[in-house]
């Protein structure tokens, strides 16, 4: 099974955004469960994007105006939600921000 | 046996089996559904198989393979029910489908509300409307809660097991809710008393299990407690007989002395939880020789030690009254009048009796016929008339 984990946090999360991650990416890329991911800049220096009646629209700042805010995503390849679980709450943010694990949709046939 | 008790006996472990070796839930339930059918068709005719469950657990689990054969991505998916026939043949930590079945059902990555409704479809085999009309909510609601926890199962990659030692702990609460409210469900309906059978065969099997675990062994003896009583709850009329005026010789004491045994050992781990508080509330009852030897005090006492919802403090004021007089719990019973309990049978049903030990008759007249007006029981009704009667005379 293939997941997506995103790495949310509010404000206060940038404060760790160079703290590393603890001997976390070691023992998953050891595990051999990681399939890409990294960390990103403030949503403050975010640009979205928009195409309605063939008109780009551009507004300055993240998607969602929320409260918590993608600081980070990693692709991870594993057994099941169970171990997904466990690599996650493993990972540093889920001590002080909120991980969301999302399965990814299957390619439709013939496509990989 | 009759075919709706056979239905209920054998459901689960139909569904159970066919998961595991299908891995499709819905495709699962659709195949137990038709292989029930067929056996409505023919066994009045042909007569009963020596072992029904057998017949069909094949019966289903050929329809799957027929199916997946119909359909176009048939040849990867035959591929994989055989690969997952061979991985059937490997030990697992319980020989039970029915137990790998429930803690699916219950994984906590599922809305605790998605978890019973599961495992009453899937293991219990109530149908959508029945879980429907349990939680109060509308039947398309309900087939679209269940959709999406089975939807969330196979997509989200929830594993088809019971969970590895380290993990069980976890796990267990949201099992031990499940089981007990699957036990209530056939307790408080004695058409379906297979249902709390299955309960207590499943929390046997957990109490196997998991021996360490202090509130699987109180919910355990909670339910054998509770079914000691199962056959002097109602008369030969099938009127309710309130814990007050059973014949406690009729009550089952091999089942008693289990429960209790099983509650004073779970007890002395020192890790009291809701489940044996409950049990020891329910051994103060089933130990008392007469309903006036009730140690009513401590019931209070135990009542006090749960977590104060609106139920539990309707029974400590039932508790309360008992112990220090009806006037006392009349007026505990009023002040829950106006909370979140407005609607319940057992608010009106509670008040009238405290009216009628005061010898008001006339409100307690009132309060009967507000209680009847709001059973949900035959038997419940019946008693409250009967109490009714009475007081009206």
């Amino acid at each position: 099974m293939k997941y997506l984990l995103m790495m949310c946090g509010d404000e206060t999360a940038e404060e760790h955004a160079n703290e590393g991650c603890g001997g976390w990416t070691e023992e998953m890329e050891r595990r051999g469960v990681v399939r890409g991911g990294a960390g990103l800049r403030p949503p403050s220096e975010a640009t979205t994007v928009r195409v309605r009646d063939d008109e780009l629209l551009l507004t300055d700042g993240p998607f969602a105006e929320t409260k918590e805010q993608i600081g980070g995503f990693v692709m991870i390849e594993c057994a099941d939600l169970d171990e997904a679980i466990e690599i996650a709450a493993k990972h540093p943010v889920a001590g002080y921000g909120t991980i969301e694990i999302r399965p990814l949709l299957d390619p439709p046939p013939g496509v990989v | 046996m009759t075919f709706e008790q056979l239905y209920r006996q054998e459901w689960g472990q139909v569904v159970a089996t066919l998961i595991r070796v299908t891995g499709d839930w819905e495709l699962s339930e659709e195949c137990a559904q038709e292989a029930f059918a067929a056996a409505l068709e023919r066994w009045p005719r042909d007569g009963v198989p020596d072992r029904p469950g057998a017949w069909l657990t094949t019966t289903a689990r050929n329809k799957a393979v027929d199916w997946l054969r119909r359909e176009a991505v048939g040849a990867a998916k035959l591929k994989e029910v055989a690969a997952l026939d061979h991985a059937s043949g490997q030990p697992y930590d319980v020989p039970d489908d029915r137990l790998r079945l429930m803690f699916t059902c219950c994984h906590p990555a599922l809305a605790m509300e998605a978890r019973v409704a599961l495992t009453l479809r899937t293991l219990a085999g109530l149908s959508t409307a029945q879980i429907a009309r349990a939680f109060l909510v509308p039947e398309p609601t309900m087939s679209k809660r269940l959709t999406r926890a089975k939807q969330k199962i196979q997509h989200a990659g929830i594993p088809y097991r019971v969970p590895p030692a380290h993990l069980l702990p976890e796990r267990m609460p949201a099992v031990l809710a499940v089981l007990y409210l699957l036990f209530n469900e056939g307790y408080s309906d004695v058409v379906r008393s297979s249902l709390s059978s299955e309960a207590i065969r499943l929390a046997r099997l957990l109490v196997q299990l998991m021996p360490d675990e202090p509130e699987a062994a109180g919910l355990l003896a909670l339910m054998l407690l509770h079914d000691a009583r199962r056959d002097t709850r109602l008369d030969a009329d099938g009127v309710l007989v309130t814990l007050e005026d059973q014949d406690r010789t009729r009550w089952d004491h091999s089942l008693i002395t289990e429960g209790e045994n099983l509650l004073e050992a779970a007890l002395r781990r020192g890790a009291p939880g809701p489940y044996q508080v409950q049990a020891a509330i329910a051994a103060c009852h089933a130990s008392a020789r007469t309903a006036a030897d009730t140690d009513w005090p401590q019931i209070t006492a135990l009542y006090g030690r749960l977590k104060q919802t609106p139920v539990v403090a309707l029974n400590r004021a039932v508790a309360i009254g008992m112990a220090d007089g009806p006037a006392v719990g009349l007026r505990l019973v009023d002040d829950l009048a106006a909370g979140p309990l407005a609607g319940y049978h057992l608010l009106p049903a509670t008040r009238a009796d405290f009216l009628r030990r005061l010898g008001r008759f006339q409100e307690a007249a009132t309060s009967y016929r507000e209680a009847i007006a709001l059973a949900t029981t035959d038997a419940e009704r019946r008693y409250l008339e009967r109490r009714l009667a009475e007081v009206s005379a």
